[in-house]
């Protein structure tokens, strides 16, 4: 997001680098995959959305059952269409990328998982996740009761302050305890 | 009651002033006088003290700027102003009037936002990261959020960006002023002015005290501390930047001005160069990451396959780096001396080839058996001479050949454990099963799939873990036929026996088999005959898994149990191969010295009776040349050894690669094509495209390794042939996967097996040292070949250093400290040390069960009384909207935005409840006698009270009641 469209300026790189995650390689590949899903006239705007339609077809979201929700997150459009600048897709790269921290992933994860933007996980937003995470057909879908068990089971693992939600330091430290959660909340371009 | 309200608040105030550290007090003073000016919320926040009383004056000077430069920000400047109090608190009531009105304007004009209400934001979010709970913050970022209305949200944005500046600028105008202060205290109004168009180019260190000097030093290492956690903090970009680039300008323009004289230089230069290591720094773990190879590969794998494959390839990177070392070793300390200072080749008969051989010497078929000239070179270990030192750097040769294989373990060992203990720190400590669910639920997901077919995959393998994992909940897990499956599992694990058993067996008579040719000589027999050992291994090592797969359908395991099964079965069974190839070999090598005897006997009689034929054909007793070639020599099983190992490894490397390209390759394209004339859909139905085999991969990737820690003493070039092979297969690997290769159905978790993969790595690691260790203590190495020729032992040569090149005393303190008698309780403690910790982790765990419950416990209580804080909060919010309401009547707002601003009290009351809850009121102290009475809020609430109906326009009422009741909302919970 420099000056020009096909190069970023040697500043802004070095603060992107400071910013985020990611490594000098890692920011100019991602600027060059950005540059490449915005129209050829924004392509010397400084503030060029990607709508999120674009950005979901990009390889390594493409089968992601989170990907709506994650566009969401790290969008800082005024509209809430999802859409992402290249500041905002640097963003979404740090936090999965793999150096990140433990914290701002599983901050990062909580939001993504919150569905309705409420700040807590209940029971609505655990049902959609479970149907998230068996996939859209329906042979797969869990049955009514079995999915109340699950997410009563869920709840009774996870909600520390019994309060029927999950809240984000409950989340946290849920997360901090699985030994697989750093190693796959990842997306590497 | 607005009145009583006020000193509620007032109350309260102090508290917050308390926690804040002294610099901060006084930027919330700062603060809190624009606000109180600009914003109507009376956030007086002072220290009381001595120290402030003394510098109330100078103080209220600066609040005096302070408020004006509100008052420049928008547009109201009141050019002169009177030090008396009465005469500041009009033009104040003035300026606010002022500012109401623009206000007022810029909402109707519904541009930008309330200057005001940012305010209030931006103290609340300043002081929230003062605290450093980002997350609190982002709850409310997220309330304000909810306020709906795209302005807001803009709003908030700018709020960001504002804040930080609106801090920076505050903290740079304190320090202007306090430098100001201390050099010339009496200046006027105006010089305030020009200050303010200076500011940006003036820093006077000079004029800076000591303790401001600290204090400024302070705000700069706390900038400087901001910029290092700013990229773990979950905010937007935007306002990242913008922090980043007000804290990188105050670093910048305030680190000059610390210090003074030559120390002031001698800090800008610990600054520069700081600024350089930095930049150094991150330029190197760019580098750093650039240098880590095949890392595109593997993403791509990643991205295709999930983490379970690429964690495969990770194993054979970290192997690869492993052997890299392990090569560097041999190939520096121990190959290149040998090659380059040692005599040449030819020089003596271990280093020459025997006359028998040399017309085959240079066959392929000869050195592909790494017989012939590869057999006697520095890739083996009968090449090695005995002499002490080689060249003229004094290198000492066995004694480095001896450490370099007992580094090559130990540096091994040292490795796995460390690699072990990371991860098992990694994946937490104990309770494994205290989140089963919630783990299903949250981490499940691989964000790394980027294919499809994974994808697919993915979902099912969770939605039958769910199943799974309910069904076990439930405990309906009924048994049919418990008998038959018992029946049927013993059967099964009979079978397997069987097969070991057999398999073993036809190791070991493979063996002897051709212990029976290489007697008879090897030109004699075809290829078969001659590799057959090799081959035999290498077959079992395809076909047994396969049978044993077939067997384990019997048993009717769990999924999960049944691949823990497999990978057991296959490794006893790829253990017991290598043992019985090791117990043949053992048999072979005490052949080789009961053959050795005989030909040292041999050589003497040859000795002496080349010596007397020579002696009686020449008088002169000259030293007698013979070709090397044609010295009779012994057999030198260590070279045997060492070339049993690279045979095997060669046939391994070979079969795994051709397994690779027919299994896989060959399988794939027929698949595909003959898929167009074939009767049924061969890619849906029979033959299908193979998946990628994890365990079985890694599981052989193991036992290569395993092969060359145990060869690796005997032949000094193994580790650089697994390096070849290695990289080879890194890149073959690689492409049969991404071409012919398909997602697995089950997608395992990668980490959970990685310490699984580990253990097996080390198991393999002990026994591989064991014969290792038990040939090089118990044989005696053979007499004419071999850094250890002519010694008893091999390890002698570590005695010889001692005895030689050290000093008299270290070896005597060396024999003491390998005494028996002080080695014993030196393991005696070890053993206790092990016994200690293990307990303390023991006791670690329990206490962290007890935490938990203890934590479970106070937030019950916490709840409850958070309740109780809500319900109070409720009753005090009904007061003060009433005193609204009463308010209301008398100025014409619009309903709209009151029910707005209870929006953002409600939205805002819970995150803070969190941080501000326990705080219990704070005592009463004389407060408001001691604050100036320009900000005391009671006088505001007076004027209010007696003129505000009347005197003030509408727009005050409305702006500034709802926050009234806010504020201290926020402040009780």
């Amino acid at each position: 997001m420099g000056t020009t469209a096909s190069q970023l300026s040697k500043e802004s790189l070095s603060e992107y680098q400071e910013l985020t995650f990611l490594t000098k390689q890692e920011i100019l590949l991602a600027h060059k995959r950005f540059t490449e899903l915005l129209e050829k006239h924004e392509k010397d705007q400084i503030d060029a959305r990607v709508p999120m339609n674009k950005i979901i077809t990009l390889p390594e979201l493409k089968s992601n059952p989170f990907k709506e929700r994650i566009c969401h997150v790290f969008s800082t459009s005024e509209q809430k269409d999802g859409s992402l600048t290249f500041e905002d897709f640097l963003d979404l790269l740090s936090a999965f990328s793999d150096s990140a921290t433990l914290e701002i992933k599983s901050h990062y994860a909580f939001r993504i998982f919150d569905f309705d933007d409420d700040g807590t996980l209940d029971c609505a937003d655990l049902e959609k996740l479970v149907n998230c995470l068996t996939g859209e057909t329906n042979d797969a879908k869990l049955s009514s009761t079995e999915m109340k068990q699950l997410i009563s089971n869920i709840l009774e693992e996870s909600d520390i302050d019994k309060d029927g939600t999950v809240n984000l330091s409950e989340f946290q430290h849920v997360i901090s305890r699985s030994p697989d959660f750093v190693s796959s909340f990842k997306i590497v371009l | 009651m607005v009145e009583k309200f006020f000193q509620d608040h007032e109350r309260k105030m102090p508290r917050d002033s308390l926690i804040t550290s002294e610099n901060d007090s006084e930027q919330d003073a700062d603060l809190s006088l624009q606000e109180e000016h600009e914003s109507k919320t009376h956030r007086t926040k002072r220290r009381d003290g001595d120290r402030q009383k003394k510098k109330r004056r100078n103080e209220r000077r600066k609040g005096g700027t302070r408020a004006r430069e509100g008052e420049e920000d928008l547009q109201a400047v009141s050019e002169k102003r009177e030090r008396s109090k009465r005469k500041r608190a009009k033009s104040k009531q003035e300026t606010s009037r002022r500012e109401n009105n623009e206000e007022e304007e810029a909402q109707l004009t519904g541009g930008k936002g309330t200057k005001a209400r940012k305010d209030i934001r931006n103290e609340k979010t300043r002081r929230m990261e003062k605290k450093e709970v980002g997350e609190v913050e982002e709850n409310v970022d997220k309330g304000k959020k909810k306020q709906g209305s795209t302005k807001k949200g803009e709003k908030k944005e700018d709020g960001g960006k504002q804040l930080v500046k609106g801090k920076a600028r505050e903290v740079k105008k304190k320090k202007h002023k306090k430098a100001e202060t201390s050099s010339e205290p009496e200046t006027s109004e105006e010089d305030d002015d020009e200050e303010e168009d200076n500011d940006k180019d003036v820093v006077r260190p000079e004029c800076l005290s000591p303790e401001e000097l600290e204090k400024l030093k302070e705000a700069v290492d706390e900038r400087k501390k901001l910029i290092q956690s700013l990229r773990g903090k979950p905010w937007s970009m935007k306002k990242k930047l913008a922090t980043l680039r007000e804290s990188q300008e105050f670093v910048e323009k305030y680190e000059g001005a610390l210090g003074k004289g030559k120390g002031r230089k001698l800090y800008a230069y610990k600054v520069l160069m700081t600024k350089k290591w930095m930049k150094f720094q991150r330029d190197f773990e760019n580098f750093k990451t650039a240098c880590i190879p095949w890392e595109m590969k593997i993403k791509e794998i990643e991205s295709h396959f999930g983490s379970s494959v690429a964690s495969y390839f990770i194993f054979l990177r970290w192997m690869y780096g492993i052997n890299m070392i392990l090569f560097g070793l041999t190939f520096g300390l121990v190959m290149v001396p040998e090659a380059l200072m040692g005599r040449p080749y030819g020089s003596m008969p271990r280093k020459t080839v025997p006359r028998a051989e040399e017309a085959s010497a240079m066959d392929f078929a000869v050195l592909w058996d790494f017989g012939g000239y590869a057999q006697y070179s520095v890739l083996f270990y009968g090449y090695y001479n005995s002499q002490r030192t080689v060249g003229w750097l004094k290198f000492r040769m066995p004694l480095s050949y001896f450490l370099v294989g007992v580094g090559t373990v130990a540096y091994s060992y040292m490795v796995v454990i460390r690699t072990m203990a990371r991860n098992a720190n990694e994946s937490g400590v104990g309770d494994d099963n205290s989140f089963n669910f919630s783990w299903k639920m949250f981490t499940s997901w691989d964000y790394l799939i980027g294919n499809a077919e994974t994808a697919d995959n993915k979902f099912a393998s969770i939605t039958t873990s769910f199943k799974e994992a309910i069904l076990e909940e439930q405990e309906s897990h009924k048994d049919d036929n418990i008998h038959l499956t018992r029946f049927l599992r013993v059967l099964a694990n009979f079978l397997v026996l069987c097969c070991l058993a057999g398999s073993g067996y036809l190791i070991y008579f493979v063996v002897r088999r051709s212990q029976k040719f290489a007697l008879d000589g090897l030109e004699n027999h075809t290829w078969w005959e001659r590799n057959e050992v090799n081959m035999v291994m290498s077959l079992l090592g395809m076909f047994c898994p396969m049978l044993f797969d077939v067997i384990s359908t019997l048993e009717n395991y769990h999924p999960r149990v049944a691949l823990q099964w497999q990978l057991g079965r296959i490794f006893a069974l790829f253990l017991g191969n290598l043992y019985t190839f090791i117990i043949a070999l053992m048999d072979e090598i005490n052949l080789k010295r009961k053959e050795e005897k005989i030909v040292k006997f041999n050589i003497t009689m040859w000795e002496a009776s080349l010596y007397n034929g020579t002696v009686s054909e020449n008088s002169t007793a000259s030293p007698v040349t013979i070709n090397p070639a044609d010295v009779p020599r012994g057999p030198c099983w260590e070279t045997m050894v060492g070339q049993e190992f690279v045979r095997l490894i060669i046939s391994d490397t070979m079969t795994t690669y051709i397994t690779l390209l027919i299994g896989d390759f060959l399988r794939a394209v027929l698949v595909r094509f003959l898929n167009y004339c074939w009767c049924w859909d061969l890619e849906a139905g029979f033959p299908s495209y193979s998946e990628f085999d994890v365990s079985g991969n890694v599981l052989g990737l193991i036992f290569n390794q395993g092969m060359i820690w145990m060869g690796s003493f005997y032949a000094p070039c193994l580790p650089a042939l697994n390096v070849i092979r290695l990289h080879v297969s890194m890149y073959l690997q690689c492409w049969a996967v991404m071409c012919c290769n398909v997602p697995q159905e089950r997608v395992f978790k990668a980490s959970g097996s990685n310490n699984f993969y580990m253990a097996m790595l080390l198991v393999i690691l002990f026994l591989s040292t064991l014969p290792a260790i038990y040939t090089i203590v118990s044989i005696p190495p053979s007499f004419d070949c071999g850094p250890f020729s002519g010694k008893n032992r091999m390890f002698d040569v570590i005695h010889e250093t001692l005895e030689s090149d050290f000093p008299p005393w270290f070896s005597k303190v060396f024999s003491y400290a390998s005494n028996p008698g002080l080695v014993l309780p030196f393991i005696l403690l070890m053993v206790l040390a092990i016994y200690y910790l293990q307990s303390t982790s023991k006791s670690y765990r329990e206490a962290n069960v007890e935490l938990k419950k203890k934590l479970q416990m106070q937030n019950e209580e916490n709840k409850r009384k958070n309740k109780r804080a809500a319900l109070k909060a409720q009753m005090d919010l009904e007061e003060a909207r009433m005193t609204a309401q009463e308010q209301q009547r008398n100025n014409n707002a619009s309903v709209q935005d009151q029910e707005d601003d209870t929006d953002i009290h409600s939205s805002v009351q819970r995150p803070c409840q969190e941080k501000y809850g326990c705080n219990p009121p704070p005592p009463v102290g004389g407060r408001g006698r001691q604050m100036p009475s320009s900000r005391d809020p009671g006088s505001r609430t007076y004027n209010r009270g007696n003129h505000g109906p009347s005197g003030y326009l509408p727009g005050f009422a409305r702006q500034s009641e709802p926050r009234m009741y806010r504020v201290p909302s926020l402040q009780r919970h």
